[in-house]
């Protein structure tokens, strides 16, 4: 249980950790809050030569409401979320989410662009830029570019991200009206086996625009397109959001293991997408809310 | 390829220079390096919570850090709890009181979560002692002496009692 060899190099700017990146002749690797990737090293399940910590880096940590929506620096802890002090307007979904992610110990190291780099199925971070149509800024000795946050988780632990590639900014674009996610878990801290995440607006009393996201239900983050087209101009009623959750377990495949059978999971998608679409309607998102 | 870093570190107030191996972590530091056994580790990757000691004040997860993460960092271990004459801390006064350990190899990190709880929120709500205790694991108590031991060292914080200890 103790890691590989390794060179450490602690990047002191984004220009320096690009470099190290950048070169051919070892296999680089990003540390940010460690708690994924020491795990994998731990464990002996990755081998990278060197270890670049981006730790230090100083101007990526910061959550910035602006009118262009959030902006979030890619070395944001989980437990800024947590704490932060304001209400997020048309965000606070993200402010829920954060204390559900492991425990306090991991809270305060974890960080959002390593969350997101890591690509877990049922990561809150993972499923919630999917749900607000997030992107991600990425920076190599190429230059930077953009990528859309749906589109972006490929596989088990594998997204569209470069070897060489730094992210460094995630931005939500859009404030929704109402937003909420819900998860089931053994325990408090655990990943979810499936989490549901639902964000709509509301206008002329017709639910526009929504999007349902489920965690744990595949490798990935999984759109839910049918049950969205199943509730897009509905009333945002409890006949609709019923609906929407038996056509979420219709269109999703979801794995059985050890944690829950396919079924269980299909049952428990259905069941929190009611849940979350209910506490999304109720949520008076003019103010503060804390629910769940 | 493998280097050795060197880093300056503050354990319990004292401060080390210590040159190791950048794969060292910090609970290896902790213990061979510097002989500071009292952080324990269980699974040595990240589930269990045995080796968890403060990093500038904050709970973390001793086996998920690497050395060279904490240069120029203050940490806090169990061994700093007690005060100079050994007298234990209200907190370990009250894990002994609650029978909150039995084996007591999982106690060095609840301690330190426990720290960290009474340091930052403070509360004696039940609810928020579980929920923040759930980081760690203990397979003897069944927790229930953990978490009153922790409400009660919070009421204290809040209304010493009279012999002052803190
Ligand atoms: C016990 C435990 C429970 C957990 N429970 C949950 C949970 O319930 N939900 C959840 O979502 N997560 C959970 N996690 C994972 C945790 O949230 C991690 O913090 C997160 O997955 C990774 O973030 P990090 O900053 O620690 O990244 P690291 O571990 O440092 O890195 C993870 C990966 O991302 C890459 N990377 C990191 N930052 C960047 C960057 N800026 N640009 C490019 N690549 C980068 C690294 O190279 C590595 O491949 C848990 C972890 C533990 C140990
Ligand atoms: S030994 Fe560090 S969490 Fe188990
Ligand atoms: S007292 Fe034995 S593991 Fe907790």
């Amino acid at each position: 249980m103790k890691p590989p060899p390794f060179t450490y190099r602690r990047a002191a700017s984004i220009d320096e950790a690009v470099a190290l990146l950048a070169s051919d002749e070892v296999d680089a690797k990003v540390l940010a809050g460690g708690q994924s990737l020491t795990p994998m090293l731990n464990l002996r399940l990755t081998r990278p030569e060197l270890l670049v910590d981006v730790g230090r880096l100083p101007g990526l940590r910061y959550i910035r409401r602006g009118d262009d929506g959030l902006h979030v620096g890619a070395l944001t802890r989980h437990d800024q979320f947590e704490h932060y002090p304001a209400p997020l307007d048309g965000f606070d979904v993200l402010r829920e989410a954060a204390p559900l992610i492991g425990h306090h110990p991991i809270r305060t190291r974890g960080t959002i662009g390593g969350s997101l780099a890591h690509g877990d199925g049922s990561a809150e971070w993972c499923i919630l830029a999917v749900l607000l149509d997030a992107t991600i800024t990425a920076v190599s000795g190429r230059g930077s570019r953009i990528i859309e946050a749906d589109g972006f988780f490929e596989g088990l632990f594998t997204t569209t991200l470069e070897p060489d590639e730094l992210i460094v900014d995630i931005h939500f674009p859009r404030p929704r009206q109402h937003a909420a996610l819900e998860e089931f878990a053994r325990r408090h801290g655990d990943f979810a086996v499936v989490a549901a995440a639902v964000a709509f607006d509301v206008e002329h009393e017709r639910v526009t625009d929504p999007r349902i996201v489920l965690g744990g239900v595949a490798t990935t983050p999984v759109r839910c397109r049918a049950a969205e087209a199943v509730l897009d101009g509905e009333s945002p009623t409890d006949d609709a959001f019923e609906a929407a959750g038996r056509a979420v377990a219709d269109e999703i495949e979801p794995p059985g293991d050890l944690h829950a059978p396919p079924e269980v999971r299909r049952r428990m998608a259905d069941r929190l997408v009611r849940r979350a679409l209910r506490r999304a309607a109720d949520a008076n998102r003019e103010g503060v809310s804390h629910a769940g | 390829m493998q280097d050795d870093e060197t880093l300056d570190v503050m354990v319990n107030g004292v401060s080390h220079q210590v040159t190791v191996p950048a794969r060292r972590t910090l609970a290896d530091l902790l213990r061979d390096d510097l002989g500071l056994t009292g952080t324990h580790l269980g699974c040595e990757h990240g589930v269990c919570g045995a080796c968890t000691v403060l990093v500038d004040g904050e709970a973390v997860r001793a086996c998920l850090v690497f050395a060279p993460q904490v240069d120029g960092a203050e940490v806090t271990t169990v061994e700093g709890l007690a005060g100079d004459d050994d007298r234990l801390s209200a907190l370990q006064a009250a894990f002994s009181e609650e029978r909150a350990l039995q084996c007591g190899y999982c106690t060095p990190g609840f301690l330190m979560l426990a720290e960290d709880h009474l340091r930052r929120s403070g509360s004696s709500d039940e609810g928020e002692v579980r929920t923040h205790v759930s980081s760690n694991l203990c397979r003897c108590t069944g927790y229930a002496g953990i978490v009153d031991a922790v409400c009660s060292a919070a009421q204290q914080r809040m209304c010493p009692v009279s012999d002052g200890a803190s």
